[in-house]
Protein backbone atom coordinates (compact mmCIF):
# COMPACT_ATOMS: atom_id res chain seq x y z
CA UNK A 1 0.00 0.00 0.00
CA UNK A 2 1.53 3.32 -1.03
CA UNK A 3 1.77 6.42 1.16
CA UNK A 4 -1.08 8.27 -0.56
CA UNK A 5 -3.43 5.33 0.02
CA UNK A 6 -2.27 4.96 3.61
CA UNK A 7 -2.89 8.68 4.14
CA UNK A 8 -6.40 8.48 2.68
CA UNK A 9 -7.17 5.43 4.80
CA UNK A 10 -6.27 7.42 7.90
CA UNK A 11 -8.44 10.44 7.10
CA UNK A 12 -11.42 8.34 6.06
CA UNK A 13 -11.23 6.46 9.36
CA UNK A 14 -10.96 9.72 11.23
CA UNK A 15 -14.06 11.06 9.45
CA UNK A 16 -16.00 7.83 10.15
CA UNK A 17 -15.45 8.20 13.91
CA UNK A 18 -15.74 12.00 14.15
CA UNK A 19 -18.69 13.61 15.89
CA UNK A 20 -21.19 14.82 13.27
CA UNK A 21 -21.46 18.22 14.93
CA UNK A 22 -17.67 18.74 15.08
CA UNK A 23 -17.31 17.84 11.42
CA UNK A 24 -20.15 20.16 10.39
CA UNK A 25 -18.67 23.03 12.45
CA UNK A 26 -15.19 22.62 10.95
CA UNK A 27 -16.56 22.49 7.41
CA UNK A 28 -18.88 25.41 8.04
CA UNK A 29 -15.93 27.56 9.13
CA UNK A 30 -14.22 27.14 5.73
CA UNK A 31 -14.34 29.77 2.99
CA UNK A 32 -16.68 28.79 0.13
CA UNK A 33 -17.26 25.05 -0.22
CA UNK A 34 -17.07 23.65 -3.76
CA UNK A 35 -20.17 22.54 -5.66
CA UNK A 36 -20.59 18.78 -5.68
CA UNK A 37 -22.96 16.35 -7.40
CA UNK A 38 -24.09 13.19 -5.69
CA UNK A 39 -22.95 10.00 -7.39
CA UNK A 40 -24.64 8.03 -4.65
CA UNK A 41 -26.98 10.01 -2.41
CA UNK A 42 -26.47 9.31 1.31
CA UNK A 43 -27.72 5.80 2.06
CA UNK A 44 -28.22 4.17 5.49
CA UNK A 45 -27.37 0.50 5.74
CA UNK A 46 -26.02 -2.24 7.96
CA UNK A 47 -22.60 -3.83 8.06
CA UNK A 48 -22.14 -7.29 9.53
CA UNK A 49 -19.32 -7.02 12.06
CA UNK A 50 -17.17 -10.11 12.48
CA UNK A 51 -15.12 -11.29 15.42
CA UNK A 52 -12.59 -14.10 15.75
CA UNK A 53 -13.27 -17.32 17.68
CA UNK A 54 -11.16 -17.16 20.85
CA UNK A 55 -10.02 -13.65 19.84
CA UNK A 56 -7.42 -15.07 17.45
CA UNK A 57 -9.10 -17.85 15.44
CA UNK A 58 -11.55 -18.14 12.57
CA UNK A 59 -14.17 -15.43 11.89
CA UNK A 60 -17.75 -15.52 13.15
CA UNK A 61 -20.62 -13.05 12.73
CA UNK A 62 -20.96 -10.88 15.82
CA UNK A 63 -23.85 -8.62 14.77
CA UNK A 64 -24.52 -5.59 12.61
CA UNK A 65 -23.78 -1.89 12.98
CA UNK A 66 -25.43 1.03 11.22
CA UNK A 67 -23.33 2.79 8.58
CA UNK A 68 -24.20 5.61 6.19
CA UNK A 69 -22.38 6.02 2.89
CA UNK A 70 -22.27 8.70 0.23
CA UNK A 71 -20.28 9.34 -2.95
CA UNK A 72 -20.00 12.64 -4.80
CA UNK A 73 -18.03 14.38 -7.54
CA UNK A 74 -16.71 17.94 -7.36
CA UNK A 75 -17.14 20.21 -10.37
CA UNK A 76 -13.38 19.95 -10.79
CA UNK A 77 -13.79 16.16 -11.18
CA UNK A 78 -12.47 14.68 -7.91
CA UNK A 79 -14.60 11.87 -6.47
CA UNK A 80 -15.07 11.60 -2.71
CA UNK A 81 -16.49 8.74 -0.65
CA UNK A 82 -17.82 8.80 2.87
CA UNK A 83 -18.51 5.72 5.03
CA UNK A 84 -19.48 6.78 8.53
CA UNK A 85 -20.82 5.00 11.60
CA UNK A 86 -24.47 5.67 12.44
CA UNK A 87 -27.43 7.06 10.53
CA UNK A 88 -26.49 10.69 9.92
CA UNK A 89 -26.83 11.47 6.20
CA UNK A 90 -25.38 14.97 6.55
CA UNK A 91 -22.31 13.54 8.23
CA UNK A 92 -21.82 10.98 5.42
CA UNK A 93 -22.06 13.73 2.78
CA UNK A 94 -19.69 15.98 4.73
CA UNK A 95 -17.20 13.11 5.01
CA UNK A 96 -17.40 12.50 1.23
CA UNK A 97 -16.90 16.24 0.61
CA UNK A 98 -13.77 16.32 2.80
CA UNK A 99 -12.46 13.18 1.08
CA UNK A 100 -12.92 14.85 -2.33
CA UNK A 101 -11.41 18.18 -1.24
CA UNK A 102 -8.37 16.34 0.14
CA UNK A 103 -7.60 15.39 -3.48
CA UNK A 104 -7.56 19.04 -4.61
CA UNK A 105 -5.10 21.92 -4.13
CA UNK A 106 -6.94 22.76 -0.91
CA UNK A 107 -5.66 19.58 0.79
CA UNK A 108 -3.24 21.49 3.04
CA UNK A 109 -5.95 23.86 4.25
CA UNK A 110 -8.41 20.99 4.90
CA UNK A 111 -5.78 19.00 6.75
CA UNK A 112 -4.97 21.92 9.02
CA UNK A 113 -8.45 23.23 9.70
CA UNK A 114 -10.63 20.07 9.57
CA UNK A 115 -8.64 16.86 9.96
CA UNK A 116 -6.04 17.98 12.52
CA UNK A 117 -8.58 19.40 15.01
CA UNK A 118 -10.80 16.29 14.63
CA UNK A 119 -7.78 14.03 15.25
CA UNK A 120 -6.82 16.10 18.29
CA UNK A 121 -10.33 15.89 19.74
CA UNK A 122 -10.41 12.11 19.28
CA UNK A 123 -6.93 11.65 20.75
CA UNK A 124 -7.84 13.81 23.76
CA UNK A 125 -11.03 11.81 24.35
CA UNK A 126 -9.18 8.48 24.08
CA UNK A 127 -6.34 9.61 26.34
CA UNK A 128 -8.75 10.87 29.01
CA UNK A 129 -10.50 7.50 29.02
CA UNK A 130 -7.23 5.54 29.14
CA UNK A 131 -6.09 7.75 32.03
CA UNK A 132 -9.25 6.97 33.99
CA UNK A 133 -8.73 3.25 33.31
CA UNK A 134 -5.11 3.56 34.49
CA UNK A 135 -6.30 5.04 37.81
CA UNK A 136 -8.25 1.79 38.44
CA UNK A 137 -5.20 -0.44 38.06
CA UNK A 138 -5.17 -2.91 40.95
CA UNK A 139 -2.37 -4.86 42.55
CA UNK A 140 -3.60 -8.14 44.02
CA UNK A 141 -1.59 -10.10 46.62
CA UNK A 142 -2.20 -13.71 47.59
CA UNK A 143 -2.35 -14.27 51.34
CA UNK A 144 -0.87 -17.38 52.94
CA UNK A 145 -3.80 -19.38 54.30
CA UNK A 146 -3.72 -21.38 57.50
CA UNK A 147 -3.96 -24.79 55.84
CA UNK A 148 -0.81 -24.11 53.77
CA UNK A 149 1.47 -23.56 56.77
CA UNK B 1 -54.54 -23.30 11.23
CA UNK B 2 -54.77 -19.53 11.35
CA UNK B 3 -58.14 -17.92 10.74
CA UNK B 4 -58.48 -14.15 10.41
CA UNK B 5 -60.84 -12.26 12.67
CA UNK B 6 -62.51 -8.95 11.92
CA UNK B 7 -63.58 -6.07 14.08
CA UNK B 8 -62.26 -4.22 17.09
CA UNK B 9 -60.59 -1.45 15.07
CA UNK B 10 -61.97 1.31 17.25
CA UNK B 11 -60.99 -0.48 20.47
CA UNK B 12 -57.48 -1.14 19.15
CA UNK B 13 -57.03 2.51 18.22
CA UNK B 14 -58.16 3.63 21.64
CA UNK B 15 -55.93 1.05 23.34
CA UNK B 16 -52.89 2.39 21.48
CA UNK B 17 -53.76 5.99 22.33
CA UNK B 18 -54.00 5.02 26.00
CA UNK B 19 -50.68 3.16 25.69
CA UNK B 20 -49.06 6.40 24.48
CA UNK B 21 -50.52 8.27 27.45
CA UNK B 22 -49.39 5.63 29.95
CA UNK B 23 -45.94 5.61 28.38
CA UNK B 24 -45.67 9.33 29.08
CA UNK B 25 -46.82 8.84 32.68
CA UNK B 26 -47.52 11.76 35.01
CA UNK B 27 -47.15 14.96 32.97
CA UNK B 28 -46.02 16.73 36.11
CA UNK B 29 -42.77 14.76 35.80
CA UNK B 30 -40.26 15.83 33.13
CA UNK B 31 -40.22 13.70 29.97
CA UNK B 32 -37.16 11.48 29.35
CA UNK B 33 -35.16 12.30 26.24
CA UNK B 34 -33.59 9.62 24.07
CA UNK B 35 -30.17 11.16 24.83
CA UNK B 36 -30.83 10.81 28.59
CA UNK B 37 -31.62 7.12 28.13
CA UNK B 38 -28.54 6.63 25.95
CA UNK B 39 -26.25 8.33 28.47
CA UNK B 40 -27.78 7.37 31.83
CA UNK B 41 -29.27 3.92 31.19
CA UNK B 42 -26.33 2.81 29.08
CA UNK B 43 -26.26 -0.79 30.29
CA UNK B 44 -29.89 -1.24 29.23
CA UNK B 45 -28.93 0.31 25.88
CA UNK B 46 -26.03 -2.13 25.62
CA UNK B 47 -28.25 -5.12 26.28
CA UNK B 48 -30.72 -4.00 23.61
CA UNK B 49 -27.88 -3.58 21.10
CA UNK B 50 -26.39 -6.99 21.96
CA UNK B 51 -29.65 -8.95 21.72
CA UNK B 52 -31.09 -6.73 18.98
CA UNK B 53 -27.87 -7.61 17.15
CA UNK B 54 -27.48 -4.04 15.90
CA UNK B 55 -24.89 -1.62 17.25
CA UNK B 56 -26.54 1.82 17.33
CA UNK B 57 -26.90 3.40 20.80
CA UNK B 58 -29.39 6.09 19.66
CA UNK B 59 -31.72 3.53 18.10
CA UNK B 60 -31.53 1.27 21.14
CA UNK B 61 -32.33 4.22 23.44
CA UNK B 62 -35.31 5.19 21.27
CA UNK B 63 -36.54 1.59 21.36
CA UNK B 64 -36.30 1.52 25.17
CA UNK B 65 -38.36 4.72 25.38
CA UNK B 66 -40.97 3.42 22.94
CA UNK B 67 -41.15 0.07 24.78
CA UNK B 68 -41.67 1.75 28.18
CA UNK B 69 -38.49 0.07 29.41
CA UNK B 70 -39.57 -3.45 28.41
CA UNK B 71 -36.19 -4.57 27.08
CA UNK B 72 -37.44 -7.58 25.12
CA UNK B 73 -40.03 -5.35 23.41
CA UNK B 74 -37.20 -2.88 22.67
CA UNK B 75 -35.05 -5.69 21.23
CA UNK B 76 -38.03 -6.65 19.06
CA UNK B 77 -38.23 -3.08 17.71
CA UNK B 78 -34.51 -3.04 16.93
CA UNK B 79 -34.67 -6.44 15.20
CA UNK B 80 -37.61 -5.25 13.09
CA UNK B 81 -35.70 -2.10 12.08
CA UNK B 82 -32.60 -4.17 11.29
CA UNK B 83 -34.47 -6.15 8.65
CA UNK B 84 -35.18 -2.92 6.72
CA UNK B 85 -31.48 -2.05 6.33
CA UNK B 86 -29.68 -2.88 3.10
CA UNK B 87 -26.53 -4.90 3.88
CA UNK B 88 -23.55 -2.76 2.80
CA UNK B 89 -21.05 -5.53 3.47
CA UNK B 90 -19.21 -7.42 6.17
CA UNK B 91 -16.31 -6.09 8.22
CA UNK B 92 -12.89 -7.62 8.60
CA UNK B 93 -12.78 -9.55 11.90
CA UNK B 94 -12.25 -7.05 14.76
CA UNK B 95 -8.91 -7.52 16.51
CA UNK B 96 -9.71 -7.60 20.22
CA UNK B 97 -5.99 -7.80 21.03
CA UNK B 98 -5.83 -4.15 19.86
CA UNK B 99 -8.65 -3.09 22.18
CA UNK B 100 -8.35 0.23 24.04
CA UNK B 101 -9.37 -1.27 27.38
CA UNK B 102 -11.60 0.46 29.93
CA UNK B 103 -11.44 -2.71 31.97
CA UNK B 104 -9.27 -5.80 31.83
CA UNK B 105 -9.08 -8.37 34.58
CA UNK B 106 -7.87 -11.91 35.03
CA UNK B 107 -9.02 -14.35 37.67
CA UNK B 108 -6.13 -16.72 36.87
CA UNK B 109 -3.01 -14.51 36.97
CA UNK B 110 -2.56 -11.66 39.40
CA UNK B 111 0.62 -10.31 37.80
CA UNK B 112 -0.22 -9.94 34.13
CA UNK B 113 1.71 -7.65 31.80
CA UNK B 114 -0.44 -4.56 31.35
CA UNK B 115 -1.95 -5.02 34.80
CA UNK B 116 -5.45 -5.49 36.11
CA UNK B 117 -7.69 -2.55 35.22
CA UNK B 118 -10.92 -2.60 37.19
CA UNK B 119 -12.69 0.02 35.06
CA UNK B 120 -16.15 1.41 35.88
CA UNK B 121 -17.37 -1.71 37.68
CA UNK B 122 -20.13 -2.68 40.12
CA UNK B 123 -17.70 -5.26 41.57
CA UNK B 124 -16.66 -4.49 45.17
CA UNK B 125 -19.64 -2.15 45.68
CA UNK B 126 -21.72 -3.04 48.72
CA UNK B 127 -25.02 -3.23 46.85
CA UNK B 128 -26.59 -0.81 49.29
CA UNK B 129 -29.12 1.60 47.82
CA UNK B 130 -27.55 5.03 47.40
CA UNK B 131 -30.17 7.58 48.39
CA UNK B 132 -27.84 10.39 47.34
CA UNK B 133 -28.78 9.53 43.73
CA UNK B 134 -32.34 10.53 44.59
CA UNK B 135 -31.15 14.05 45.43
CA UNK B 136 -29.53 16.76 43.37
CA UNK B 137 -25.76 16.62 43.44
CA UNK B 138 -22.58 17.02 41.47
CA UNK B 139 -20.57 13.88 40.67
CA UNK B 140 -16.88 14.35 41.49
CA UNK B 141 -14.52 13.88 38.53
CA UNK B 142 -12.99 10.38 38.41
CA UNK B 143 -9.23 10.15 39.06
CA UNK B 144 -6.78 9.92 36.19
CA UNK B 145 -3.55 7.93 36.07
CA UNK B 146 -0.73 7.51 33.60
CA UNK B 147 -2.34 6.06 30.44
CA UNK B 148 -0.78 3.00 28.83
CA UNK B 149 0.66 3.61 25.38
CA UNK B 150 0.50 0.12 23.88
CA UNK B 151 -2.49 -2.25 23.72
CA UNK B 152 -2.43 -4.96 26.37
CA UNK B 153 -1.89 -8.53 25.11
CA UNK B 154 -4.42 -11.35 25.54
CA UNK B 155 -3.64 -13.30 28.71
CA UNK B 156 -4.31 -16.69 27.12
CA UNK B 157 -1.39 -15.86 24.80
CA UNK B 158 0.97 -16.45 27.73
CA UNK B 159 -0.41 -19.95 28.27
CA UNK B 160 -0.19 -20.60 24.54
CA UNK B 161 3.59 -20.20 24.63
CA UNK B 162 3.99 -23.23 26.89
CA UNK B 163 1.54 -25.38 24.92
CA UNK B 164 -0.57 -25.58 28.07
CA UNK B 165 -3.72 -24.46 26.28
CA UNK B 166 -5.32 -25.53 23.04
CA UNK B 167 -4.66 -23.35 19.99
CA UNK B 168 -7.53 -21.82 18.04
CA UNK B 169 -7.60 -23.15 14.46
CA UNK B 170 -6.61 -20.35 12.07
CA UNK B 171 -8.35 -19.38 8.85
CA UNK B 172 -10.41 -16.78 7.08
CA UNK B 173 -13.33 -18.82 5.76
CA UNK B 174 -16.60 -16.86 5.42
CA UNK B 175 -18.67 -17.81 8.49
CA UNK B 176 -22.31 -18.93 8.22
CA UNK B 177 -24.88 -16.19 8.93
CA UNK B 178 -28.09 -17.17 10.71
CA UNK B 179 -29.76 -13.92 9.60
CA UNK B 180 -29.44 -15.14 5.99
CA UNK B 181 -29.84 -18.91 6.18
CA UNK B 182 -31.92 -20.81 8.74
CA UNK B 183 -30.04 -22.58 11.55
CA UNK B 184 -29.03 -26.13 10.74
CA UNK B 185 -27.82 -28.81 13.10
CA UNK B 186 -25.13 -29.75 13.80
CA UNK B 187 -23.96 -26.12 13.85
CA UNK B 188 -20.27 -25.23 13.67
CA UNK B 189 -18.69 -23.13 16.41
CA UNK B 190 -18.93 -19.89 14.39
CA UNK B 191 -22.70 -20.32 14.03
CA UNK B 192 -23.10 -21.26 17.71
CA UNK B 193 -21.24 -18.10 18.76
CA UNK B 194 -23.41 -15.91 16.50
CA UNK B 195 -26.49 -17.47 18.07
CA UNK B 196 -25.23 -17.07 21.66
CA UNK B 197 -24.04 -13.46 21.33
CA UNK B 198 -27.58 -12.36 20.33
CA UNK B 199 -29.27 -14.83 22.66
CA UNK B 200 -31.33 -13.86 25.69
CA UNK B 201 -29.11 -12.91 28.62
CA UNK B 202 -31.31 -14.66 31.17
CA UNK B 203 -31.47 -17.88 29.17
CA UNK B 204 -27.71 -18.00 28.52
CA UNK B 205 -26.99 -17.07 32.16
CA UNK B 206 -29.26 -19.88 33.41
CA UNK B 207 -27.55 -22.47 31.22
CA UNK B 208 -24.08 -21.24 32.21
CA UNK B 209 -25.09 -21.46 35.88
CA UNK B 210 -26.35 -25.00 35.35
CA UNK B 211 -22.85 -26.04 34.21
CA UNK B 212 -21.37 -24.51 37.37
CA UNK B 213 -23.83 -26.43 39.52
CA UNK B 214 -22.80 -29.75 37.99
CA UNK B 215 -24.81 -30.32 34.82
CA UNK B 216 -21.83 -30.93 32.49
CA UNK B 217 -19.44 -29.10 34.79
CA UNK B 218 -16.43 -27.75 32.91
CA UNK B 219 -14.40 -26.00 35.65
CA UNK B 220 -14.21 -22.56 34.07
CA UNK B 221 -11.82 -19.84 35.20
CA UNK B 222 -12.10 -16.36 33.75
CA UNK B 223 -8.69 -16.21 32.08
CA UNK B 224 -9.48 -12.70 30.95
CA UNK B 225 -12.38 -10.31 30.81
CA UNK B 226 -11.92 -7.08 28.88
CA UNK B 227 -14.19 -4.19 27.97
CA UNK B 228 -13.15 -1.43 25.61
CA UNK B 229 -13.24 -0.07 22.10
CA UNK B 230 -12.00 -1.61 18.88
CA UNK B 231 -11.95 -0.08 15.39
CA UNK B 232 -14.03 -1.76 12.67
CA UNK B 233 -12.49 -2.06 9.20
CA UNK B 234 -14.23 -2.95 5.97
CA UNK B 235 -13.00 -3.42 2.39
CA UNK B 236 -14.55 -0.75 0.18
CA UNK B 237 -14.91 -2.03 -3.41
CA UNK B 238 -14.93 1.44 -4.99
CA UNK B 239 -11.66 2.27 -3.21
CA UNK B 240 -9.90 -1.07 -3.52
CA UNK B 241 -8.68 -1.01 0.08
CA UNK B 242 -10.05 -1.28 3.63
CA UNK B 243 -10.92 1.72 5.80
CA UNK B 244 -12.15 2.13 9.34
CA UNK B 245 -15.90 2.67 9.32
CA UNK B 246 -16.28 3.26 13.06
CA UNK B 247 -15.49 1.87 16.47
CA UNK B 248 -17.43 -0.34 18.86
CA UNK B 249 -17.33 -0.90 22.59
CA UNK B 250 -17.23 -4.66 23.17
CA UNK B 251 -16.92 -7.11 26.06
CA UNK B 252 -14.74 -10.17 25.63
CA UNK B 253 -14.44 -13.13 27.98
CA UNK B 254 -11.96 -15.95 27.57
CA UNK B 255 -12.37 -18.85 29.92
CA UNK B 256 -9.65 -21.35 30.69
CA UNK B 257 -11.09 -24.74 31.48
CA UNK B 258 -9.55 -27.71 33.21
CA UNK B 259 -9.36 -30.70 30.87
CA UNK B 260 -7.95 -34.09 31.79
CA UNK B 261 -7.60 -35.16 28.19
CA UNK B 262 -9.85 -37.45 26.18
CA UNK B 263 -9.70 -40.22 23.62
CA UNK B 264 -8.45 -37.68 21.06
CA UNK B 265 -6.88 -34.76 22.99
CA UNK B 266 -3.92 -34.51 25.45
CA UNK B 267 -4.40 -33.06 28.97
CA UNK B 268 -4.29 -29.28 28.56
CA UNK B 269 -6.41 -26.26 29.23
CA UNK B 270 -9.31 -25.72 26.84
CA UNK B 271 -11.15 -22.53 26.03
CA UNK B 272 -14.59 -21.01 26.02
CA UNK B 273 -15.24 -17.71 24.29
CA UNK B 274 -17.67 -14.85 24.73
CA UNK B 275 -17.80 -11.61 22.73
CA UNK B 276 -20.71 -9.19 23.00
CA UNK B 277 -21.71 -5.66 21.98
CA UNK B 278 -21.37 -2.99 24.65
CA UNK B 279 -20.46 -3.43 28.29
CA UNK B 280 -22.38 -6.66 28.86
CA UNK B 281 -20.05 -8.77 30.94
CA UNK B 282 -22.56 -11.08 32.62
CA UNK B 283 -23.63 -12.08 29.13
CA UNK B 284 -20.06 -12.47 27.81
CA UNK B 285 -19.05 -14.74 30.72
CA UNK B 286 -22.25 -16.79 30.34
CA UNK B 287 -21.64 -17.11 26.61
CA UNK B 288 -18.10 -18.42 27.20
CA UNK B 289 -19.32 -21.09 29.64
CA UNK B 290 -22.08 -22.27 27.29
CA UNK B 291 -19.69 -22.19 24.31
CA UNK B 292 -17.34 -24.48 26.23
CA UNK B 293 -20.16 -26.86 27.24
CA UNK B 294 -21.30 -27.14 23.61
CA UNK B 295 -17.79 -28.15 22.51
CA UNK B 296 -17.99 -31.62 24.17
CA UNK B 297 -18.15 -33.46 20.86
CA UNK B 298 -15.08 -31.86 19.23
CA UNK B 299 -13.04 -32.36 22.43
CA UNK B 300 -14.04 -36.02 22.69
CA UNK B 301 -15.87 -35.57 26.02
CA UNK B 302 -18.87 -37.63 27.10
CA UNK B 303 -22.42 -36.54 26.47
CA UNK B 304 -23.74 -36.29 30.01
CA UNK B 305 -27.24 -35.49 28.83
CA UNK B 306 -27.05 -31.98 30.30
CA UNK B 307 -29.15 -29.18 28.82
CA UNK B 308 -26.09 -26.98 28.18
CA UNK B 309 -24.53 -29.75 26.04
CA UNK B 310 -27.63 -30.14 23.88
CA UNK B 311 -26.88 -27.95 20.88
CA UNK B 312 -30.36 -28.04 19.42
CA UNK B 313 -31.99 -27.33 22.78
CA UNK B 314 -29.67 -24.37 23.44
CA UNK B 315 -29.59 -22.79 20.01
CA UNK B 316 -33.26 -23.28 19.18
CA UNK B 317 -34.43 -21.63 22.43
CA UNK B 318 -31.90 -18.84 23.04
CA UNK B 319 -33.56 -16.20 20.88
CA UNK B 320 -35.95 -14.15 23.00
CA UNK B 321 -37.72 -12.63 19.98
CA UNK B 322 -38.57 -16.03 18.48
CA UNK B 323 -39.53 -17.24 21.94
CA UNK B 324 -41.71 -14.30 22.87
CA UNK B 325 -43.28 -14.21 19.41
CA UNK B 326 -44.44 -17.79 19.71
CA UNK B 327 -45.33 -17.53 23.38
CA UNK B 328 -47.28 -14.29 23.16
CA UNK B 329 -49.21 -15.22 20.04
CA UNK B 330 -51.32 -17.60 22.11
CA UNK B 331 -53.05 -14.62 23.74
CA UNK B 332 -54.30 -13.35 20.36
CA UNK B 333 -57.70 -14.45 19.06
CA UNK B 334 -57.85 -18.22 18.52
CA UNK B 335 -61.66 -18.37 18.53
CA UNK B 336 -62.01 -20.69 15.54
CA UNK B 337 -59.24 -23.03 16.74
CA UNK B 338 -60.84 -23.08 20.15
CA UNK B 339 -64.33 -23.66 18.70
CA UNK B 340 -63.11 -26.83 17.00
CA UNK B 341 -61.39 -27.97 20.23
CA UNK B 342 -64.67 -27.39 22.04
CA UNK B 343 -66.54 -29.48 19.46
CA UNK B 344 -63.96 -32.25 19.80
CA UNK B 345 -64.11 -32.38 23.59
CA UNK B 346 -67.95 -32.41 23.50
CA UNK B 347 -67.93 -35.30 21.02
CA UNK B 348 -65.39 -37.30 23.11
CA UNK B 349 -67.51 -36.74 26.21
CA UNK B 350 -70.66 -37.93 24.39
CA UNK B 351 -68.80 -41.03 23.17
CA UNK B 352 -67.37 -41.78 26.60
CA UNK B 353 -70.79 -41.44 28.14
CA UNK B 354 -72.35 -43.73 25.52
CA UNK B 355 -69.63 -46.36 26.14
CA UNK B 356 -70.25 -46.20 29.90
CA UNK B 357 -74.01 -46.66 29.36
CA UNK B 358 -73.40 -49.65 27.05
CA UNK B 359 -71.13 -51.29 29.65
CA UNK B 360 -73.68 -50.65 32.40
CA UNK B 361 -76.48 -52.14 30.35
CA UNK B 362 -74.32 -55.17 29.51
CA UNK B 363 -73.48 -55.66 33.20
CA UNK B 364 -77.16 -55.53 34.21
Amino acid sequence: MNDATEDRKIWMGLLARASAADLADRLGALDRLPQAHDLRAPEIGGVMVRGRIGGTGQPFNLGEMTVTRCSLRLESGEVGHGYVQGRDKTKARNAALVDAMMQTVRAGEIRASVLAPLAEAQAARDTARAAKAAATKAEFFTMVRGEDQ
Amino acid sequence: MYVAVKGGERAIENAHAWLAEERRGDKGVAELSVAQIREQLSLAVNRVMAEGSLYDPDLAALAIKQARGDLIEAIFLVRAYRTTLPRLGASKPVETGEMACDRRISATFKDVPGGQLLGPTFDYTHRLLDFALDAEGEIPEAQSGEPQAAPVPHITGFLNRDGMIEQEPQGDATPPDLTREPMEFPANRALRLQNLTRGDEGFVLGLAYSTQRGYARNHAFVGELRVGTVPVEMEIPELGFAIEIGELRLTECETVNQFKGSKTEPPQFTRGYGLTFGMTERKAISMALVDRALRWRELGEDDLGAAAQDEEFVLAHSDNIQATGFLEHIKLPHYVDFQSELELVRRLRREAQATRQDQQEAAE
